[in-house]
C-alpha cells in the first residue's frame, strides 16, 4: 500500500510540476490543482497509513492509540483542501481577467515569438 | 417612567467589566478579523466611515502593541503565552509574544497605520473592498509573527496571501494583474512547499509546536534525522522565497513597483516575515545544539543573504523609476537580515533587528513618496491605471461616484516638504550618518568584524558586501533625486495632500526618533538577542505554563 500510495503521489506531483513550467494559463491552473492533490494526499500520509482504522474514539474507556488513525493530519488536511480550493478558484478569476485584459492566454501576458 | 437605574442604565457599573488585559496578545489578530468582516455588510459608498474605523482599527492595534511591547520589556523574562481556549501546548495552539514578535507587532501595526492613512487620501477607492483587504492581510501578519504553532504558521501566512493577492490586484489595469498572476502563481507552489515540509516534520515528530518540534527533534535517530532535515529544508525553501532570497526572488521586482503606492508600502513587511520566521528556528535550532540543524541551516542563510544584497545592489544601479527603487531596497534589506540571521551571532542580529526597523520604516515611506514624486513631472500615459476589470454597474458606478474624490487639504510648500522627506528616506535605507540607517549598518558590521582575533572570509564578505549595498543605493537615490527634483526650467510643483504628507511624515519621523532615542531602543534589541540566543526559557515558558 506504502509503495502504490507513493508512486501514485509522485506521478501526479510531477505532471503538476510540469504543467506549472508551461506557458499557458489554463496548463499552470491544472498543474496547480494536480500539486495540491498531490500534497493532500501526501499531507494524509503523513499520519501513518491505516485501513479501516476510525480517528475518532469509540470509547474513552481503555482506548487503544494503534487501533485509530492520526486524527491530526486529517484535520489538516481539511483546512488545505478548503484554503487550496479557494486559492485556485481565486486564481481562475485572474487568470480570465488576464485573458480579458491581455487578449492572450501567455503566462507573460504576450506572446513570445 | 421609565427607572433608568433599575434597568442598569446610568447606575454604577459594579463587576460588570471583564478585564480584557489577558487577552491583549489575542488582538492583533481577532480586531482586524472581526472589523474586516464588519466592514464587508456595509456597502461601498460609506468609504468615509469605513476609512474612519480602519484608522481607527489600526491605530488601536499600534497602541495595542505599544502594551505588549511594554509589558514584556518589563518582565525579566519577556515573554507572554496565550493559550487559545486554554487548552495546554503542546496539545493546544499558543500565542507567543516574546520581545522579537512584540517588536515585529510595533513595525507591523505603524507600517500599517501609516499605509491606511495614506491610502484613504485616494488610493483606497479605486477599486472595491480594499479596507476589508487590508485588514486582512494586518491580521495574517499579526498570526504569523505571534503564533507558535507551525500549522497555525500556514493558515496565518495563507490569510496575509490571500489579503495579499487581493491587495495586488487593487487598482486593477493590465500590469497588476499580468503581475498578479506570476506572483499568485509562485505563492501557490510556494505554499504547497510549507504543507509538505510541515507534514514531513509532524510524520517524524508527531507534533506541530515549534518549541515542541525542536525537543522531540533532539532525540531523533537515524534516519529520522534525515526525514527532519529533509522537511525543515523544505520549509525553509518557502520562507526563503517569501523573504525573497535569491535565487528565489523574481518574483519581486515583477509584483512590488506595479501595486498601488499603499500597498507597496505595506508588502515590505510582507518579506520581513519569511525572515522572522526563519530568525525563530533557527533561534529554537540553538536550544537543541546536538541536532547540529544551527550549522545545518545558517550557511545557506549567510550566503543566500549575500547573494541577494549582492543581486539587490545590482537591481538598484539598474533601476531608475522610485518604486523600482525601493523594490529593489527591499531586497537589500531582506538580504542583510537573512544573512545576518545565517550568522548566528547575537551582536549581528541584535544590529540586524535595528536595522530592521529603520529599513522597513524608510523603505515604505520610500514607496508612498514615489507616487508623490511622479506627480512633478507631466502624467505620462501608464500602463499601471486604473481600468475597469469586468465593467459592470456597480464598478462603473463606484468609478464614476468618485470621480473628484480627494481627502485632504493641499499643503503647501510641497516640493520642499517632498525633498526633505526623500533626503531622510535616502539616507537611512543608503546607511549613511547620522540616521538610524548608519547606526544599523555600523552594528551589523561591527559585530560581524568582531568575531575574534582570525576573521573567517564569510564576515569580511557580509561586511563589504553590506556597505557596498549602502553605496548602490545612494547611487541609485541621487540619481533620481536630482532626476526628479532638480531639473531646470520646469516648475516641478507638486500637489501634497496633508492625509499624504502624514503618514510619510510619521514613518521618517520615527526613524529619527530612532537615532535619537537609540539607547533604550538598543538596550531592548540586545535584549531580544540575547533571549533568543539562549531559548530554553522560551521553550520552558511555551510548554510548561499552566501545567
Amino acid at each position: 500500500m506504502e509503495l502504490v500510495t507513493a508512486v501514485g503521489i509522485g506521478v501526479i506531483a510531477a505532471a503538476g510540476v510540469w504543467l506549472v513550467l508551461r506557458p499557458r494559463t489554463f496548463q499552470v491552473i491544472l498543474g496547480l490543482s494536480l500539486l495540491t492533490y498531490a500534497v493532500n494526499a501526501f499531507l494524509l500520509a503523513m499520519g501513518g497509513l491505516t485501513v479501516g482504522a476510525p480517528p475518532v474514539l469509540g470509547s474513552v474507556e481503555a482506548p487503544d492509540p494503534a487501533a485509530h488513525a492520526d486524527p491530526l493530519p486529517q484535520s489538516l488536511v481539511l483546512t488545505s483542501i478548503v484554503i487550496s480550493f479557494s486559492m485556485t478558484a481565486l486564481y481562475l478569476v485572474v487568470l480570465l481577467t488576464a485573458r480579458g485584459l491581455t487578449g492572450t492566454d501567455h503566462v507573460d501576458g504576450e506572446e513570445r515569438v | 417612567m421609565v427607572d433608568f437605574a433599575q434597568r442598569g442604565i446610568g447606575g454604577p457599573i459594579t463587576g460588570q467589566l471583564v478585564d480584557l488585559t489577558p487577552h491583549l496578545p489575542v488582538l492583533p489578530i481577532v480586531l482586524p478579523l472581526a472589523v474586516a468582516a464588519f466592514m464587508l455588510l456595509l456597502e461601498e459608498r460609506r468609504r468615509i466611515f469605513k476609512a474612519g474605523l480602519g484608522a481607527a482599527t489600526t491605530a488601536a492595534l499600534v497602541l495595542v502593541s505599544f502594551v505588549l511591547l511594554n509589558e514584556v520589556a518589563g518582565e525579566a523574562d519577556g515573554i507572554i503565552v496565550y493559550r487559545l481556549a486554554d487548552w495546554a501546548a503542546p496539545f493546544g495552539i499558543v500565542l507567543v509574544v516574546d520581545r522579537l514578535a512584540a517588536l515585529m507587532l510595533m513595525v507591523t501595526s505603524v507600517l500599517s497605520l501609516a499605509a491606511f492613512v495614506f491610502a484613504v487620501s485616494g488610493w483606497a477607492i479605486v477599486s472595491p473592498r480594499f479596507h476589508s483587504l487590508f485588514l486582512l492581510l494586518v491580521m495574517g501578519v499579526n498570526g504569523a509573527f505571534l503564533t507558535g504553532d507551525l500549522f497555525n504558521l500556514y493558515v496565518f501566512f495563507e490569510v496575509l496571501l490571500a489579503g495579499s493577492y487581493g491587495l495586488l490586484l487593487h487598482g486593477s489595469g493590465r500590469a497588476r494583474v499580468k503581475a498578479g498572476l506570476q506572483y499568485i502563481a509562485v505563492n501557490l507552489g510556494t505554499s504547497m512547499l510549507f504543507l509538505i515540509g510541515a507534514g514531513l516534520i509532524y510524520a517524524v515528530t508527531g507534533t506541530l509546536n515549534m518549541v515542541d518540534v525542536m525537543r522531540v527533534a533532539a532525540g531523533l535517530t537515524g534516519q529520522d534525522v534525515t526525514l527532519f532535515r529533509a522537511g525543515l529544508a523544505v520549509l525553509s525553501v518557502a520562507f526563503l522565497t517569501k523573504a525573497g532570497v535569491w535565487p528565489l526572488s523574481f518574483w519581486l521586482p515583477v509584483s512590488y513597483p506595479v501595486a498601488t503606492p499603499p500597498v507597496s508600502a505595506m508588502f515590505v513587511i510582507l518579506t520581513k516575515v519569511g525572515a522572522y520566521v526563519l530568525l525563530r528556528f533557527v533561534a529554537l535550532a540553538a536550544g537543541v545544539p546536538e541536532t547540529g540543524l544551527v550549522e545545518f541551516l545558517s550557511p545557506w542563510l549567510l550566503y543566500g543573504g549575500i547573494a541577494t544584497v549582492l543581486f539587490g545592489s545590482l537591481g538598484l544601479l539598474s533601476s531608475t523609476q522610485l518604486p523600482r527603487i525601493a523594490s529593489y531596497a527591499t531586497l537589500v534589506t531582506a538580504g542583510t537580515l537573512v544573512a545576518a540571521v545565517g550568522t548566528a551571532d547575537q551582536r549581528v542580529i541584535s544590529g540586524a533587528l535595528y536595522y530592521l526597523i529603520g529599513s522597513t520604516f524608510a523603505t515604505g515611506a520610500a514607496f508612498l513618496l514615489a507616487e508623490l514624486v511622479a506627480r512633478l513631472r507631466p502624467a505620462e500615459p501608464s500602463d499601471a491605471g486604473v481600468e475597469p476589470v469586468f465593467g459592470d454597474d456597480y464598478e462603473t458606478s463606484l468609478q464614476s461616484d468618485f470621480e473628484g474624490y480627494e481627502v485632504g487639504i493641499a499643503i503647501p510648500a510641497g516640493t520642499s516638504m517632498l525633498g526633505g522627506a526623500f533626503v531622510v528616506a535616502a539616507l537611512v535605507l543608503a546607511g549613511l550618518p547620522p540616521l538610524s540607517g548608519f547606526l544599523a549598518k555600523f552594528a551589523i558590521v561591527s559585530g560581524a568584524l568582531s568575531g575574534g582575533p582570525v576573521l573567517s572570509t564569510e564576515a569580511w564578505v557580509l561586511a563589504g558586501v553590506v556597505i557596498f549595498s549602502g553605496l548602490a543605493t545612494l547611487i541609485a537615490l541621487m540619481r533620481k533625486g536630482i532626476e526628479a527634483f532638480w531639473r531646470p526650467g520646469e516648475e516641478n510643483v507638486a500637489e501634497v495632500r496633508s492625509l499624504e504628507a502624514l503618514p510619510i511624515g510619521i514613518l521618517l519621523s520615527l526613524c529619527v526618533a530612532l537615532t535619537v532615542f537609540a539607547a533604550p531602543v538598543v538596550t531592548y534589541l540586545d535584549a531580544t538577542s540575547a533571549y533568543l540566543a539562549d531559548p530554553v526559557e522560551y521553550a520552558r515558558d511555551v510548554l510548561e505554563v499552566g501545567r
